[in-house]
């Protein structure tokens, strides 16, 4: 191949193509926008991380494709050649760059990714806190504790702290969740119980910039809570409570997804998150505990019927076998 | 030597009477001969490969509108299920491993037959039993709740179906690990002496690793599916937590074979893909112990990294950091591979046959489907993709764009050899130019509707997605039409096809050696090694220059001293 470039030094079109390779990548991985919008403070993260891996990657694919392409164009056999090529049996020093570079690369990624999972609160650190110094972290607790919940319990086991799922990241761990909802999956739907109101819901509201913490249950079968535009998700275990949580950074209404194949009709099994303003989600729990009359079978009735889903779930509702009975055994 | 060969040929005439040649009903019963046990498991797995694919097409149908509306949601789960469960079990793993495994192995090593040829028989025949209990469990409404069949979904859904396929499933395994014993001590007792273990040909190379994982892991899957058939069907509750059961147990034993069936699946194909790339380019593979080693190495590090598909399940956080950084290991090995074949295209003579296509086809593919491949095995991105069609995109990438275009990249550079025939080159480039456009098509828009927030395994979806599965759907009509030209290529050509000859690639190894096909005994006696299976290049080398001839002789005249 040299010999047949050398009006060109190989250096320059070497320099060219790492340039426009390089340019392209870290355009591309800027500007993929193929991740939805980011509503959580985990979005961010994940997305850098994602954008990170899609410039590496697109790297790699141009290279690795441009040389597959390069090689079937230049190196295709020549009408009438019946030879074989020169006698290349490999090349010790190509071979270890091209297992130490990945090698770098990944073990990158990886310790990238534990950084950022502790950031998202992958580790969490709420349990370490209270592990290793007791004393300290319930006073601190007890002090950031804004409501009803009693510190002591944190420390006291699966009631709170869940032992699997995102949880405190290292700066949130240090004061207990703003709210917490209780999350309960069951085939085909998600149910919101809020305990420090007494709110049972079918869509799930939460205040923006508030610290929310989701326990996560399943009734009957696995599901798995997903939230696309927090970039979170964790499965609803029967027999193990799991945990998630989160700061929305946006109002508005994005949907929650079940991810774990529950059923045959595992495809209808989305809700809503309503995230409001800290205003309007005090005027939502009022109006709902006003809602939250003695007769609970309406109550349960309204949430078996998300506002936005209801459309989409009704056709099933009655394959599904749902009636305010099995509603009211869920209780 | 002689001596040796002559008492063999009294035992086998003594023990093993067979005809000159098989007739056509020999193929159809019983036979211990590797290369009629070959071509059986690539008839009858092909015949699965159909089956699935219409299921796949039908998939596609349901999902070309966001409602359910062409089929019942459990036949749409049905269909998942079985889809997946024939593409990996009757499809994949018994066409690269059963079929390609036992007709090539002996070939290339120069044995006779494989180690254990009565064994070899019963493992094949473990096949029809398993997959007509597959296809009874379909008239019971089969199982429903996908080839991962989690409980307490797999439970609680259609136990009849569930069943059966369970039982289907534990066969086809008792299959593979028969297999692979075999496999392994062929290769180590009956590799003809003179070959020396550098000489030994890629493929088999990835059928050791191939075996070691299949050995290792597949007992586990049994273990977990004779647990879930007790918990279904007698009253156990391994599986249930209202008896103290745990369900994230089923989920470890599953994926501790699983995952590792992910190399089941694509580790013969990288053996394939090192004999077809340097016999068709005309040159020595790059690297070939980087190659044979590296897939060793995934074999070992393939083992352990099973939790990455667990990252949202009850998975401890050190674990899923863990299993991370193990998955990711595993792309270097990997990467290996894919470097020396590039290399290995590098200053060739490349003959664009259709084999060549096809496995060049496949490198380009999975070296995407590698890359979306380590993208997922970072726990936090993958936490928000796990179980959406992002997966489903990755897995098809490197499962359809690399295994499936490896088997058809083996079945045209090896039909010569196993029919005696060639096959039509201008059919086959048609075939590949429609599977290549029909994968990309289908499953490129598939990352994008994962990422966005389209679950997999889903029968009705938000409207928003309807454009990009409308693309997805045209796609798979492409692929489910390209499997035509195939069909007619093989079944015109094995009856009528030109006569092929002993070795119409020029290939240097040893399958090659003998006649099209192959003798029942595959050599007449027993053959010499006169060159490594990939030294091309040294003939017209030396013709080239006469100093490297001389250098040649004064090499083989230091190996002589």
């Amino acid at each position: 191949m040299a010999q047949e470039k050398e009006t060109v030094p190989s250096s320059l079109i070497t320099l060219t193509v790492g340039l426009l390779v390089a340019g392209i990548s870290v355009w591309y991985g800027q500007n993929n926008g193929l991740l939805p919008e980011q509503i959580s403070k985990q979005a961010p993260l994940v997305d850098n991380l994602f954008d990170l891996m899609v410039t590496i990657g697109t790297a790699l694919f141009l290279l690795v494709e441009g040389a597959i392409v390069f090689a079937l164009i230049k190196f295709r056999r020549r009408k009438g050649d019946e030879t074989d090529s020169p006698h290349i049996k490999g090349n010790f020093p190509l071979e270890v760059f091209w297992t130490a570079i990945p090698a770098f690369i990944v073990i990158g990624l990886g310790i990238y990714s534990v950084q950022l999972y502790s950031e998202m609160g992958g580790f969490d650190n709420v349990k370490k806190a209270v592990a290793s110094n007791p004393a300290e972290s319930i006073v601190e607790l007890a002090s950031a504790s804004r409501s009803d919940i009693n510190p002591l319990l944190l420390a006291q086991g699966n009631s709170i702290i869940n032992r699997y799922g995102i949880g405190g990241n290292p700066d949130t761990a240090k004061t207990l969740p703003d709210l917490e909802v209780n999350v309960k999956g069951i085939q085909y739907a998600w149910l919101f119980n809020y305990p420090d109101s007494g709110i049972t819901a079918g869509e799930l509201h939460i205040p923006v910039n508030e610290d929310i913490k989701l326990n996560i249950e399943a009734e009957d079968v696995i599901h798995s809570f997903w939230l696309p535009q927090f970039r979170i998700k964790q499965d609803a275990i029967p027999g193990e409570t799991t945990q998630l949580r989160f700061t929305a950074t946006e109002t508005g209404t994005y949907p929650v997804v079940c991810a774990e194949l529950c059923g045959a009709y595992h495809g209808a099994m989305r809700t809503n998150i309503v995230i409001h303003t800290q205003e309007e989600y005090a005027q939502w729990v009022e109006d709902n505990k006003i809602a939250r009359s003695p007769d609970f079978e309406q109550t349960v009735a309204a949430t078996s019927q998300p506002v936005d889903d209801g459309e989409f779930m009704k056709p099933y509702v009655k394959d599904l076998g749902i009636d305010a009975e099995s509603l009211k055994a869920l209780q | 030597m002689a001596q040796a060969d002559l008492t063999m040929d009294h035992s086998l005439e003594r023990n093993g009477k067979h005809p000159e040649k098989w007739n056509w009903y020999h193929y159809f019963w019983y036979n211990t001969d590797h290369k009629v046990i070959g071509i059986q498991y690539l008839v009858t797995s092909f015949a699965f490969y159909l089956i699935a694919g219409v299921m796949a097409l039908f998939m596609r149908a349901e999902l070309y509108t966001p409602d359910s509306d062409l089929l019942d949601p459990n036949m749409y789960n049905a269909l998942l299920t079985n889809h997946g469960t024939m593409m990996i079990f009757f499809w994949i793993v018994p066409a690269a491993i059963g079929g390609f495994g036992n007709y090539l192995v002996p070939l290339m090593i120069g044995a006779k037959d494989m180690a254990f040829p009565n064994l070899n028989a019963i493992a094949f025949w473990l096949n029809p039993p398993a997959g007509a209990l597959l296809i009874a469990s379909l008239f019971f409404g089969g199982a429903q709740s996908g080839w991962t069949a989690y409980p307490p979904l797999s439970l609680v859904t259609n136990n009849i179906g569930q069943s059966f396929w369970i039982l289907s499933i534990v066969l086809v395994g008792t299959s593979s690990i028969l297999g692979s014993v075999n496999f392994l001590i062929t290769i180590f007792k009956l590799k003809t002496p003179n070959m020396t273990w550098d000489e030994l040909p890629l493929f088999c190379w990835a059928m050791i690793a191939t075996s070691i994982l299949a050995l290792f892991s597949t007992p586990v899957l049994a273990i977990g599916l004779v647990l879930l058939l007790f918990d279904i069907n007698f009253g156990t509750g391994f599986f249930r937590p209202e008896m103290g059961g745990s369900v994230v147990v089923y989920q470890h034993l599953f994926w501790f074979y699983s995952h590792p069936a992910v190399y089941l699946m694509i580790l013969p194909i990288f053996g394939i893909m090192s004999e077809i790339v340097t016999t068709h380019a005309r040159k020595p593979i790059f690297g070939y112990k980087a190659i044979a080693y590296s897939s060793l190495a995934i074999c070992i590090v393939g083992l352990f990294v099973w939790v990455h598909h667990m990252f949202t399940s009850g998975t401890p956080a050190w674990m899923r950091m863990f299993f991370t950084i193990s998955t990711l290991i595993v792309a270097v090995p990997t990467g290996v591979k894919i470097f020396s074949w590039v290399a290995t295209l590098w200053g060739g003579k490349i003959r664009f046959t259709t084999p060549l296509l096809f496995a060049v086809g496949l490198l380009a593919m999975f070296v995407f489907g590698g890359l979306s491949g380590v993208t997922l095995g970072t726990a936090p991105f993958d936490i928000h993709v796990h179980d959406t069609y992002y997966v489903v995109a990755h897995f098809h990438y490197v499962l359809f764009g690399g295994s499936v275009f490896g088997i058809y990249a083996a079945v045209y550079h090896w039909f010569p050899k196993i029919t005696g025939r060639m096959y039509n080159e201008t059919w086959g480039r048609i075939h590949f130019v429609l599977t290549f456009i029909g994968t990309n098509l289908t499953f490129l828009p598939m990352h994008q509707l994962g990422m966005q927030g389209m679950p997999r395994r889903i029968a009705m979806y938000d409207a928003q997605f309807e454009a990009l599965n409308q693309i997805c759907t045209y796609g798979s009509m492409l692929l489910g039409f390209s499997v035509l030209p195939f069909l007619i290529n093989m079944i015109w050509c094995w009856a009528k096809g030109k006569p092929a000859g002993r070795n119409p690639w020029h290939s240097l190894t040893l399958e090659w050696q003998t006649t099209s096909p192959p003798a029942i005994e595959n050599f007449d006696e027993e053959p010499i090694i006169w060159a490594g299976p990939y030294d091309y290049g040294i003939d017209t080398q030396s013709l080239e220059t006469e100093a490297t001839v001389e250098e040649m002789l004064e090499e083989v005249g230091q190996e002589v001293r």
